[in-house]
């Protein structure tokens, strides 16, 4: 009875010693430390290939970028955060295309599923890796993707 | 109010004259998010619990009637948000069992490699803040450091951290990043000796035991009967992994024991997850170097409609039993769609576990069934 | 001997005559009161927030974190940050709550702390009263804080703070006995009450040394036992953040919780110099047998350094035991106190008394 109670005694101080033994292990360990020092580090802070930031519509040199107006992210978007304004071009061959006029995004109801980027028959759209999105007006979080006067690359169908 | 108006309790408790009527929660730091306990106590004693939950309900069934098939599933990323891809997995499987779809090897290899990586995550998690629940703050940073590989190698394949959405029905929606073998190998090799490391801080400790033995006891027979499924019913001598039971995706494949405890306290719960996360690493390390070669979907329709039908798939969700039950009418977004939350069931026992105990214990034995508040209310 | 060379009861002699000499008796205890008031008032705002500081480390360092590193250079004065940010908030008004004894509860708390201060010698000669029952005078005022923490409790008409105060009241009654009985050891060793006569006696050899196997019981108890009646965690029942959200002072906000908070870091310093000067010889420098040169190497570290830096290491285990420990159950708490720590305690006076008897210690 007695020995057990000491032998209890004994027991429990050594767990706990082990867990100090932790802790202290690490207080004087001060290379484990983890944390990011954030602003400081934005310029080292790169974002691996496939974070999912934002929608963004790549467009290349010549300003041109591959949405046809096909609707197709449109619909596929589950929060309606995509609002395609189409327009009606007429080609040289005197046809009627339709085309955007603006790709509209909100980026304040996108949940990122990413199906839109998924979906796009074109690959008109692409995941980019900006993450600082905090504004003070919620109307700023409202995009539009394709950019001042940009044209359909040739060759997109 | 006016200042003298008294307010009347509710009717279906009885309180008695020396009855001590608290609100623990909606804010509260150890709920773990908006739940509300109405605690009747005496003196300490925790003498009725009743949890008050629908604080943070969207409506995910009801949204889920004007979806399609593929929008549906980023939708289960917003409820148990610590296993998202496991409960993804959970629509996707439904969808494919009922178009009768075989997705192609590599996927069910790579959906059950994330799906462990996601259950270990999830444990860390908890495992941090079950320490914090008790008193110990030092885990809860312990628990997050390590979470944050597993994080990593999340984002270099699908892009997500805590929220992945990367399944779909039919497959995934990319596929893994080039270096996702060797950051999963090495992260499992640093992990194993850090777990070590988790058992001699808390595990071990003198106060960490008194605290968790015998408290929150609940039986098999009810465990059973309040559906208490996952670990937490595992800790009661429950046999409930559905990994076991009915093996999905590529769990037919691998051997892993299946953690089970029979003293079905607060400990015992805490063991079988120390024990998942040894167990998780294995059936990782058994899948990681066959990944075999192929297409990381299967071909699937652009409209995707069920036949007209009900549709049920159960997965292991790191809380529990996740179920999806879809109920078809043959047009291209279900009809009704009933999500089994393990939450919800495991919170049911809460007031046959913590009767009689302290106040202390409640807050120890919330923590042990590790509720997650948006996968209860849904 | 050589370490008297920082004697500093001639400097404070010094004062004493030149006042004397300048004007008349009354006056001269009056400006000596005033002096010691703006000298304890800065020392223990210094060290409060210092601890803080210091605690805000620790912890983020054995949690593999960098800790407060924003204001000032390495965060030095993020907490005097904090201290402005709650000297300007809003102090809340609670409904129905005692007032008198709401807004009476914290300085109670604080001036506990302050009483205590009083009777710690930092050097030799360097203490506002040497009393003949210095180690009594400081039990009796520092357990005079619990009060202060029952009354925020009673009057917050919260029931959360009205839990932890009936808490902290079990706990510090009961935790109270095993401080007292483990010092009673030493005091039983010492054969003084009187804390400059304590440090002189562990000129050859600190108690914790001399007194054997019962010093070290004694000590290891009222590490544990002085960490509940500060009410720190694992004992921090009273607070218990993630049962009671804030305990007894849920409904305080602004300065009043930082007094509170102030109280809390000063009673772990007090307590701190107590063990050092009790069990570590206090400022006495450390002496190993007949090492004449080290002793002697020693003996050139002013006393202040090392009676800091021996409350330094106790503050360190005190905050080891914070960082690492789950919380203590009300009943365990209790249990670990009436059938643990007073039995062993009881029992170790019986073998100190036997020692001194017998003449068995150094």
């Amino acid at each position: 009875m007695l020995f057990s109670y000491i032998k209890g005694i004994f027991k429990g101080v050594g767990t706990l010693f082990t867990g100090m033994g932790v802790t202290t292990s690490y207080f004087f360990r001060p290379w484990t430390k983890v944390t990011q020092k954030y602003p400081e580090n934005r310029k080292e802070l790169k974002m691996v290939e496939a974070f999912k930031g934002e929608v963004t519509m790549p467009h290349n040199a010549n300003n041109e970028h591959s949405c046809t107006g096909c609707g197709i992210c449109e619909i596929n978007c589950p929060n309606g955060s995509i609002e395609l304004v189409t327009m009606f071009l007429v080609n040289e061959d005197g046809k009627k295309k339709k085309a955007i006029d603006k790709h509209i995004y909100h980026l304040g109801m996108c949940s990122m599923c990413g199906l839109c980027v998924k979906t796009c028959p074109s690959n008109a759209l692409a995941f980019g890796n900006e993450f600082e999105h905090a504004v003070f007006d919620r109307t700023k979080l409202t995009k539009v993707l394709n950019k001042e006067g940009s044209t359909l690359k040739k060759g997109v169908e | 109010m006016s200042e003298n108006q008294i307010v009347t309790p509710p009717k279906d408790i009885d309180l008695d004259y020396q009855d001590y009527v608290i609100n623990m929660g909606p804010q509260h730091p150890s709920t773990h998010g908006v739940m509300r306990f109405l605690l009747t106590l005496k003196g300490e004693t925790v003498d009725n619990v009743q949890p008050h939950c629908g604080y943070i309900h969207r409506g995910i069934e009801k949204m889920t009637e004007r979806l399609t098939y593929p929008q549906i599933v980023h939708l289960t990323d917003r409820l148990d948000y610590l296993s998202a891809h496991i409960n993804n997995e959970a629509v996707c499987l439904c969808v494919e069992n009922a178009l009768q779809i075989e997705v192609p090897e590599r996927v069910k290899y790579i959906r059950t490699i994330i799906d462990e990586l996601n259950r270990i995550a999830s444990h860390q998690l908890w495992w941090a803040a079950f320490g914090m629940d008790m008193g110990a703050l030092t885990t809860f940073f312990y628990g997050l450091r390590d979470r944050e590989y597993i994080l990593d190698i999340f984002e270099e394949t699908t892009g997500g951290r805590l929220i992945q959405s990367y399944n779909t029905p039919g497959g995934l929606m990319n596929d893994l990043h080039k270096d996702f073998q060797t950051k999963v190998k090495k992260f499992i090799k640093d992990f194993r000796k850090v777990l070590p490391e988790y058992d001699r801080l808390l595990t071990g400790n003198v106060i960490f035991t008194e605290r968790s033995k015998g408290i929150g006891y609940i039986s098999k027979e009810d465990a059973i009967s309040y559906g208490v499924t996952g670990p937490s019913g595992r800790g009661s001598g429950f046999a409930c992994d559905v990994r076991k039971i009915a093996p999905y995706s590529a769990y037919d494949k691998v051997q892993f024991k299946e953690a089970l405890y029979t003293e079905g306290d607060t400990f015992a719960r805490y063991k079988v997850r120390m024990d998942e996360m040894w167990e998780s690493m294995n059936i990782i390390e058994q899948l990681i170097d066959n990944i075999p070669q192929g297409d990381y979907a299967a071909k699937m329709k652009a409209v995707i409609k069920l036949p007209v039908g009900e549709y049920y798939q159960r997965v292991e969700a790191a809380r529990g039993e996740f179920g999806v039950h879809i109920i078809s009418d043959g047009n291209k977004n279900p009809y009704r769609l009933k999500l089994r939350s393990p939450n919800f069931s495991n919170l049911s026992a809460i007031n046959a576990m913590a009767k009689g105990h302290k106040i202390a214990d409640l807050v120890a034995i919330s923590g042990s069934l590790d509720l997650v508040i948006p996968d209860l209310d849904r | 001997m050589p370490f008297d060379i920082y004697d500093f009861s001639s400097f404070t002699g010094w004062i004493d005559a030149s006042l004397r000499a300048a004007m008349s008796p009354f006056w001269t205890i009056f400006t000596e009161f005033v002096l010691l008031g703006v000298a304890f008032l800065a020392f223990y705002a210094v060290v409060g927030l210092l601890l803080v500081y210091a605690e805000r480390r620790v912890c983020a360092f054995m949690q593999c974190r960098v800790g407060p590193n924003r204001v000032g250079p390495w965060g030095l004065f993020q907490t005097v940050a904090d201290l402005i940010k709650l000297l300007f908030k809003e102090l809340i008004h609670i409904k129905k709550a005692d007032k008198i004894l709401f807004n009476l509860a914290p300085f109670i708390v604080i001036i506990a702390s302050f009483f205590a201060l009083a009777a710690i010698p930092f050097a030799k000669g360097l203490h506002a009263v040497d009393l003949n029952i210095g180690l009594f005078y400081v039990m009796a005022v520092s357990s005079v804080g619990v009060v202060g923490i029952l009354l925020a409790g009673w009057s917050s008409n919260s029931k959360y703070s009205l839990i932890g105060a009936m808490r902290s009241g079990a706990q510090i009654i009961s935790y109270e006995l095993s401080v007292g009985l483990s010092l009673l050891v030493i005091v039983v060793l010492a054969g003084t009450l009187q804390l400059s006569e304590i440090v002189e006696l562990q000129r050859d050899g600190w108690f914790l040394f001399k007194g054997h196997l019962p010093a070290v019981i004694a000590f290891i108890i009222f590490l544990i036992a002085s960490t509940a009646e500060i009410n720190r965690g694992p004992f921090d029942l009273a607070e218990a953040e993630s049962e009671l959200t804030a305990g007894f002072h849920t409904e305080y906000s602004g300065i009043k919780f930082a007094f509170f908070f102030l109280a809390e870091y000063m009673n772990m310093f007090i307590v701190a110099s107590i063990a050092a000067t009790v069990f570590l010889g206090g400022w006495m420098p450390l002496h190993i047998g007949s090492w004449d040169g080290f002793n002697h190497i020693m003996d050139y570290i002013p006393p202040f350094v090392w009676y800091a830096g021996k409350t330094a290491v106790i503050i360190y285990i005190i905050m080891l035991f914070k960082w690492t420990f789950p919380r203590l159950r009300i009943d365990q708490l209790l249990t670990l106190e009436w059938k643990y720590l007073l039995p062993i305690n009881l029992f170790n006076i019986l073998l100190m008394a036997f020692l001194v008897l017998m003449g068995w210690h150094f």
